[in-house]
């Protein structure tokens, strides 16, 4: 085979001085970026391997390694970076679609870091939640507009409700992207946390019995695990239309991940394909998707909330009111930064749109259709800490999903290799050797703290602006301040100008 | 600087309350004097009475209290009026000249019915219909406002100090079984008489000292429920939402003040299991509506008086009984300023009621035997 054209894009730097030849890197590396030489005695490395997910780095005992950029670049060119250089070089060799991991990293604008909350000052009293209660619980599902009270009771009862403690909720991430070791972890976070945790379109594995009292089930295009026991087994069943990282195509769990665990909970033989179609087959238009929901009602006798995941897209605000027309008891709506396992790079980097504008545009649609108060609004893509969660519900969202930000929690070091199935972080992989890296108990508690620390952080900030309930807080603009927005951008988030 | 309306402003205030269980009318004296004793919680930029049983002789005719910028809009107005109401009485509202009452509007009141045959044609209640048209001059006359429009009681406002706006409008030559007065300390205004409290619609009438961090979120659930909140004051949500809760959505008194200022998810857990399905039913589904920041609130109807705090008492509240009246105020001294020994004087809880109703009336809007709170 001929020389590639590319070079390494980082480099590892052992510091032979304190480096004690233990090779405890050479087992931590499944890219095989470090070996034992035999002949010199010593522990040598191979750029070209390295993805820079800091595994060696973390586990090195004596802190012998380091990783960084390669320093080599091409002639200085605004317009053909290295990335587009490289891309073709690349696809040259194979012929193929780019892959990648992880959500959208290239420079378009994050709203968020353009909102600015508020704070009270004398007019009106900050809370101190150490001193006072402040209210984090939320229900999703469907309300009714109004309630009729009977002697006091209720003359009918609430449609059902999932009840967070914290309005954030571990995303849908099935087993096959990440290991079950990751999935565990998640899932025991969110029993501890009063929250839920999404089983993406994977099925349950066995071993998840213990935690389904808090898992939404996902119904996905490929219907992978999908069956009575399933559907009864899940607090809530989302379908999925779409995903932020690729929305308006299916996916593809590659034969090799289908080991005996994958192809029992997703009932396909061993080391073959999972394809998930672009579209539902059932559903081509929205009068199919309200046909899915009301089956997957009936099949579950409408005792839990049936919601529907949507990629943003340009028409969100449209096919948002659709669904909820068409009976969603909740919308997920992924911008176009969230996650994925695997998704081709071209679609990642430029299809959809951000999730900020994406909810501002659902939620007016739907309050102007008079309609917002009936369904739960949860948003995805991406989530990165509280204040994100704070402007997330300022703009509209009743909760949002976070997906990595919950894998960070666990050790994913945004390596962006997810595809590969070679996490040596034991996270987005289904070997066994690999997956054992990931303690779910630790890992559990390392979810489980984030989310506490994020609760105390909304606390904090809701007290400041005079809040001691989140629902007041759910739409409330008022509470946010654009810097460095155009005047269009202000319109369509519907907030004013930080000074006005 | 923009006219109140087109720009929110946050303002503290007083607020004092007096109301007589048996219906029987008193004169304003007792509430002028109350809420004069609270000056310095105003600042001489909005202050304003709400009177109940005023007009015994015009009792069953809608008593439309109009400000005129102009002589133009007035001319409007009254085409408009004329349009869609019966008109039984009119003329200006007799007022004293008070150095410290400017810029005037013109201030006239008509006793008016709707027009039967237009009341006819639409699908409307009367009560609707009352309301459409008064938000339809508000909104659509240049420099006309409707200060208050319910049968039997009025609004008496201005900018200025609470005492001289009674003063100005003469408010001693009226009696009434219920009385409630607001001085306020906007924290900046151009100073609109329309702006200053209290703020009414049909029956209602509310006086309210508090800012309301909830406004946004409370604000874009009323649109929702096609409400305008065109002066972009806490007072005009708050109505609103009362509005929406009781009359359109018909639901007990008790339960729209525990939606306002809702029990705790942690006194929910402690509710029976039925109280606890209910509540946590009304605030999954009534969470827009809750009001969240400081506030003491004075609701006023003919069917009397209901006074309320924030749920964590951020805003003073002081309630008393004595005889058949009850009071409340922002301060103690405001209340002993008129009734120097009453029987009992409390400070409500936060988000715990005072119920001021009155006896001879079908008092049904109480009436609900879930608890709001565990008292």
């Amino acid at each position: 085979m001929a020389i590639s054209m590319r070079t390494a894009p980082y480099r590892v730097h052992r510091d032979p001085d304190r480096c004690i030849q233990c090779q405890v890197c050479v087992r931590q590396c499944a890219n095989g970026v470090h070996r034992w030489d035999d002949e010199e005695a010593e522990v040598v490395s191979e750029d070209r391997e390295c993805v820079n997910c800091h595994r060696c780095v973390v586990y090195c005992p004596t802190g012998a390694l380091t990783i960084s950029r390669s320093p080599l670049d091409y002639a200085a060119n605004a317009n053909w970076r290295k990335p587009d250089i490289d891309q073709i070089y690349l696809q040259s060799e194979t012929g193929g679609t780019l892959l990648t991991g992880m959500g959208n990293n290239r420079p378009y604008p994050v709203y968020w870091d353009h909102l600015l909350l508020n704070a009270s000052q004398v007019t009106n009293p900050s809370i101190d939640p150490l001193r006072e209660p402040v209210e984090l619980k939320t229900l999703l599902g469907r309300k009714p507009d109004s309630l009729e009270l009977k002697k006091g009771t209720l003359a009918e009862p609430v449609p059902p409700q999932l009840e967070l403690e914290v309005p954030v909720m571990f995303s849908a991430m099935s087993f096959g992207s990440i290991s079950l070791n990751a999935q565990k972890a998640l899932a025991r976070a969110a029993i501890d946390l009063g929250i839920y945790w999404n089983c993406g379109e994977g099925g349950l594995h066995p071993e998840m019995d213990p935690y389904t009292g808090r898992v939404i089930v996902q119904v996905a295009s490929g219907r992978f695990g999908v069956n009575m026991d399933y559907l009864n087994a899940g607090a809530a069943i989302e379908i999925k239309i779409g995903q932020g990282a690729k929305p308006g195509i299916g996916g593809h769990l590659p034969g090799e991940k289908v080991g005996p665990e994958v192809s029992v909970t997703r009932m396909i033989p061993v080391g073959s394909d999972a394809i998930s179609p672009a579209p539902h087959h059932d559903i081509y238009s929205i009068e199919d998707l309200r046909q899915l929901i009301y089956s997957l009602k009936e099949a579950t006798e409408y005792r839990k909330p049936v919601g529907v995941k949507i990629a943003a897209v340009h028409n969100v605000a449209a096919i948002a009111s659709g669904s909820v027309r068409a009976g969603a008891d909740y919308l997920a709506i992924d911008g176009f930064r969230g996650g994925t396992g695997a998704a081709p790079l071209r679609i990642r980097d430029n299809v959809g749109i951000p999730i900020e504008l994406a909810l501002a545009a659902v939620d007016s649609r739907l309050r102007a259709e008079g309609i917002r108060n009936q369904v739960s609004l949860v948003v995805a893509g991406s989530i990165r800490n509280s204040a994100d969660v704070v402007k997330a519900i300022a703009l509209g969202a009743d909760a949002v999903y976070i997906g990595t930000a919950a894998l960070i929690s666990l050790g994913c070091h945004m390596c962006q290799k997810c595809y590969r199935g070679k996490c040596n972080w034991g996270i987005a992989t289904t070997d066994a050797y690999l997956s054992k890296r990931l303690n779910p108990e630790i890992g559990a508690r390392r979810a489980a703290n984030l989310i506490q620390a994020w609760k105390h952080e909304i606390k904090e900030m809701l007290g400041g602006m005079g809040i001691n309930a989140i629902e007041s807080l759910r739409g409330n603009r008022l509470a946010l301040r654009g810097v460095n927005l155009t005047s269009r951008e202000l319109d369509i988030l519907q907030v004013k100008a930080a000074g006005e | 600087m923009e006219k109140e309306g087109r720009v929110r402003i946050p303002s503290g205030c007083a607020v004092a309350g007096i109301v007589n269980l048996q219906g029987e009318v008193f004169g304003a004296g007792d509430i002028i004097q109350s809420i004069a004793c609270m000056h310095d919680r105003s600042n001489g930029l909005g202050g304003g009475f709400a009177g109940y049983g005023i007009y015994p002789e015009l009792k069953d005719y809608y008593a439309l209290h109009l400000f005129y910028q102009s002589p133009l809009a007035r001319e409007q107005t009254e085409a408009f009026i004329n349009q869609v109401f019966t008109v039984k009485d009119c003329g200006p509202i007799p007022i004293k000249k008070n150095p410290r009452i400017t810029d005037v509007p013109g201030i006239w009141r008509y006793f008016a019915l709707p027009d039967p045959a237009r009341l006819e044609e639409c699908s409307d209640t009367e009560e609707e219909y009352v309301m459409k048209c008064v938000m339809q001059i508000n909104r659509n006359i240049p420099g006309a406002f409707v200060a208050s429009g319910g049968k039997n009681m009025g609004a008496f406002k201005a900018v200025g100090y609470p005492e001289d706006v009674a003063d100005f409008y003469r408010l001693e030559d009226y009696r009434g079984y219920l009385w409630m007065a607001h001085g306020r300390f906007p924290t900046n205004t151009p100073g609109w008489w329309g702006g200053a409290h209290p703020f009414t619609l049909l029956d209602w009438a509310v006086v309210h000292n508090g800012e309301i961090s909830s406004y946004g979120a409370n604000r874009r659930y009323l649109e929702m429920h096609g409400y305008h909140c065109g002066l972009q004051t806490d007072t005009e949500a708050i109505t609103y939402l009362f509005d929406l809760l009781i009359r359109k959505h018909r639901l007990p008194v008790r339960v729209a003040l525990g939606i306002l200022a809702a029990p705790f998810w942690d006194e929910i857990e402690q509710m029976e299991e039925s109280a606890k399905r209910t509540w946590k039913a009304i605030r999954a589904v009534y969470g827009s509506a809750l009001l969240n920041g400081p506030f003491s609130i004075i609701i006023g109807s003919s069917h009397g008086m209901i006074a309320m705090n924030d749920r964590i008492k951020l805003r003073p509240l002081v309630a008393a009984e004595e005889g058949d009246y009850v009071y409340v105020a922002s301060e103690e001294s405001a209340i002993r300023a008129i009734c120097p020994n009453p029987e009992r004087v409390w400070a409500p809880r936060g988000g715990e009621p005072v119920f001021g109703l009155l006896k001879n009336k079908e008092v049904s809007i109480a009436d609900s035997p879930v608890v709001a709170r565990a008292v």
